[in-house]
C-alpha cells in the first residue's frame, strides 16, 4: 500500500472567464492532517468540489488510493472512501439527527426497493446495525442525547458536529472538511480541534479547508497555500508562517508601507 | 408473547377494522362504490407521494400510469385472452417497467422542466389512446373488459370489488410504509433536501429517482387494472391531465410526504368532487366541471399556507413545539 492517499495532478477549472483553479497539484499522505488555506476566493472550495467529483474537471487528474477518480460521479468516489462535508451546512432538514447520520451509513447497507418493500429477511437486522453504528458516530461527537431531535432544531455548531458524524458514518479513508470552524464559537472550535485529532488517531486522513490560518496552525501536519487559484507555497505550519509569499497573500505585499504605525501600536 | 400496543399500532388496527366493517354497516351500493374509488385513488396518491413528497421530484402526469395499467389489462384480457388475474399482474409490472424506461430521459431534467416533461407525457399518452382507435377503441373507449376472476371466483359485485380493491390498497400502503421506514426511504428524503449532500455520502440519486418513479408507476398500474376490471369500460378521458391534477391535490391535502395522509387526501377529494358535482353544481344551477375550479383554488391555498400538506404540516408544527418545550 502506497503512502500516498490522494494525488491531484495539475487540476484546472474555470467558470466562464474566471480561472478558479489554475493547475494545482497536491499530494496527501495517509494519516496526516493536511490543511488547504488561502484568502477568500482563492479556489479552496472549488478544489474540494473538483476532488470529490461535485464539479467536472477542465484539466488534470486525481488519484485516490492509487486509482483514478477524475470524471467519476461523486457517489462513486464516496463509495471508495473519500467523504466530504460542506462549508454551508447541508443537513437534511426533514430528518432527525439520527436519521441524518444513518444516511451517512448508507454505504454500509444493501437493502433496496425490493428487499425493504417486502421486509425480506435481513432487512430488520441491517436496519438495527445501521442504527447502532450511527449512534456510535453520534457518541464520538458527543451528540447522542440529541439523536431523536429534528436536525434543524439544533444550534449551528451542533449541526456542524452532526454533519461530521454523518461523514464519519460513511467510513471515510480520507475525510475532507470544508471550513469546519466557520461560524463556531471559540469553545466549539476547541471541541472541533480535539475531534479532528481523534479522527486522525482512528486512522483517517483529514484534508481541511480553512481561511483562518491560526485555526489550523495547531493541528495541521502540513499545509498548502492557495492564492488566485494557484498554489503559492507548501510545507509545515512553521515554514508557512515564515514564508514571505504567504504573509504577502494574507496581509498584502505593501503591508508595512500602508500601515506604517502598525508595529508600534 | 407480549404484544406492543403503541398508539400508532392501535390506530392501524382501528383503521383496518373500519375498512373490514364498512360493507356490513353501509348497505347502499353507491356508497360502497365510492369507498372502492377512494381505495383506488389512495394507491395512486401513495405512489405520487413517494415520488413528489419523499424524493422531491415533480410529477404532474401520474394519471399516465393509471391509464397504462387500465389499457394493458383491457388489451391482455379482452383481446388476447390472457387470464384476468395475469393481466392485472402484468399491468403492475409493465407499468413499472415502462415508468423506468420513460424515466431515463425524463430525469435528466430538474425542477420546472421535469414538471413540464411529466405533464407532456400525460398529454402524449392521452393522444395515443384517442388516436390508435384499432387498438384502444379511441375516444369512445374500450368496452367489455372482463372482471377479475381467480380460480372460478369472480369479483363482480360492489362488495366483492370493495374487498378486492381495499386488500390491494392495504398491501400497497404496507409496502410503501416499509420503503419509507428503511434505508431507501432515508435516501429518498436525503435526495429531496440536497442531492449534492446525498451523493457525497454515496447515494446514487439518479438510480433512486428512477426506481421510485417506477414504483409509483407500478402502484398506479395495479390501480388502473383494478379500475378497468371494476368498471368493464375505460376511455382516455379517465386518465387525462385533470386526473393528474386531482392526484396532486390529493397528495397535497394528505401532506406530500405522508403515506397515511394519502388516504385522507384521496377520501377528501373523491367525496368533495362528488358533493360538488351532485349537490353544489345542481344547487347553483351550474353545469360543467365546477370541481376543477374548487380543487385548483384548494391546491393554491394549501401550497401557500401549509406547503407540506394538512397532515405533515400539522405534525411538523406539533414536533417543533415539542422540541422547543424540551429545551
Amino acid at each position: 500500500m502506497s503512502d500516498v492517499i490522494l494525488e491531484a495532478k495539475g487540476i484546472q477549472k474555470s467558470f466562464g472567464g474566471v480561472m478558479a483553479v489554475a493547475g494545482v497539484s497536491l499530494t496527501i499522505r495517509r494519516k496526516e492532517i493536511f490543511a488547504l488555506i488561502g484568502p477568500n476566493g482563492a479556489g479552496k472550495t472549488t478544489m474540494f468540489n473538483l476532488i470529490s467529483g461535485a464539479y467536472p474537471l477542465d484539466q488534470g487528474e486525481v488519484f485516490f488510493d492509487g486509482k483514478p477518480v477524475h470524471g467519476k460521479p461523486s457517489y462513486h468516489i464516496a463509495a471508495m472512501g473519500l467523504i466530504r462535508t460542506f462549508q454551508n451546512l447541508q443537513i437534511f432538514n426533514t430528518m432527525t439527527v439520527l436519521e441524518n447520520v444513518m444516511v451517512g451509513s448508507h454505504l454500509r447497507g444493501t437493502s433496496g426497493f425490493l428487499s425493504a418493500g417486502f421486509r425480506l429477511p435481513g432487512v430488520a437486522a441491517e436496519e438495527k446495525r445501521l442504527r447502532d453504528h450511527a449512534m456510535e458516530m453520534l457518541h464520538l461527537v458527543g451528540m447522542e442525547s440529541r439523536a431523536n431531535d429534528l436536525a434543524p432544531s439544533l444550534p449551528f455548531g451542533q449541526q456542524r458536529l452532526v454533519e461530521i458524524a454523518r461523514a464519519l458514518a460513511a467510513s471515510p479513508k480520507l475525510l475532507m472538511l470544508d471550513e469546519p470552524a466557520a461560524g463556531l464559537t471559540r469553545p466549539e472550535t476547541r471541541i472541533l480541534d480535539d475531534l479532528i485529532s481523534r479522527i486522525r488517531e482512528n486512522g483517517v486522513t483529514v484534508l481541511l479547508v480553512e481561511h483562518d490560518m491560526n485555526l489550523v496552525m495547531g493541528i495541521a501536519d502540513r499545509m498548502a497555500v492557495l492564492q488566485y487559484g494557484s498554489k503559492i507555497a507548501e510545507g509545515t505550519p512553521a515554514e508557512m508562517q515564515a514564508n514571505t509569499d504567504v504573509i504577502g497573500a494574507y496581509l498584502g505585499v505593501d503591508w508595512e508601507m500602508d500601515m506604517p504605525f502598525a508595529r508600534t501600536v | 408473547m407480549k404484544i406492543n400496543f403503541s398508539p400508532e399500532r392501535i390506530a392501524v388496527i382501528i383503521f383496518v377494522g373500519a375498512i373490514a366493517a364498512a360493507p356490513f354497516v353501509i348497505q347502499n351500493n353507491y356508497q360502497i362504490f365510492m369507498l372502492t374509488l377512494i381505495g383506488l385513488y389512495t394507491m395512486l396518491t401513495v405512489g405520487l407521494s413517494l415520488v413528489m413528497g419523499y424524493a422531491g421530484q415533480a410529477s404532474l402526469g401520474h394519471a399516465t400510469f393509471y391509464g397504462l395499467g387500465a389499457y394493458i389489462t383491457a388489451l391482455l384480457s379482452a383481446r388476447m385472452g390472457v387470464p384476468s388475474w395475469a393481466a392485472l399482474i402484468a399491468a403492475g409490472v409493465l407499468s413499472a417497467l415502462i415508468g423506468y424506461v420513460l424515466g431515463v430521459p425524463i430525469f435528466r431534467l430538474r425542477g420546472h422542466y421535469l414538471a413540464m416533461a411529466t405533464l407532456g407525457l400525460n398529454v402524449i399518452f392521452v393522444l395515443i389512446m384517442k388516436n390508435e382507435v384499432a387498438v384502444t377503441g379511441g375516444p369512445s373507449g374500450f368496452t367489455d373488459i372482463p372482471p377479475l376472476s381467480v380460480g372460478g371466483f369472480v369479483f363482480d359485485s360492489d362488495v366483492k370489488l370493495y374487498a378486492l380493491v381495499w386488500a390491494a390498497t392495504l398491501a400497497v400502503l404496507a409496502h410503501a410504509l416499509n420503503i419509507v421506514n428503511s434505508r431507501v426511504g432515508r435516501a429518498l428524503r436525503a435526495i429531496h433536501t440536497s442531492e449534492v449532500a446525498a451523493e457525497s455520502l454515496g447515494v446514487d440519486a439518479n438510480s433512486f429517482k428512477l426506481k421510485v418513479f417506477a414504483l409509483g408507476a407500478g402502484y398506479a398500474g395495479i390501480a388502473g387494472g383494478l379500475y378497468a376490471q371494476a368498471i368493464h369500460f375505460i376511455s382516455p378521458s379517465s386518465f387525462d391531465i385533470l386526473v393528474s391534477i386531482e392526484l396532486v391535490t390529493m397528495a397535497a391535502i394528505g401532506g406530500l410526504a405522508s403515506i397515511w395522509g394519502s388516504i385522507f387526501g384521496a377520501a377528501t377529494v373523491v367525496l368533495l368532487a362528488q358533493f360538488i358535482r351532485d349537490k353544489l353544481a345542481e344547487g347553483l344551477g351550474l353545469t360543467g366541471e365546477l370541481e376543477i375550479i374548487v380543487f385548483g383554488f384548494l391546491l393554491a391555498i394549501i401550497m401557500v399556507l401549509l406547503p407540506e400538506g394538512l397532515t405533515t404540516g400539522g405534525l411538523k408544527l406539533f414536533r417543533e413545539w415539542r422540541t422547543r418545550a424540551k429545551q
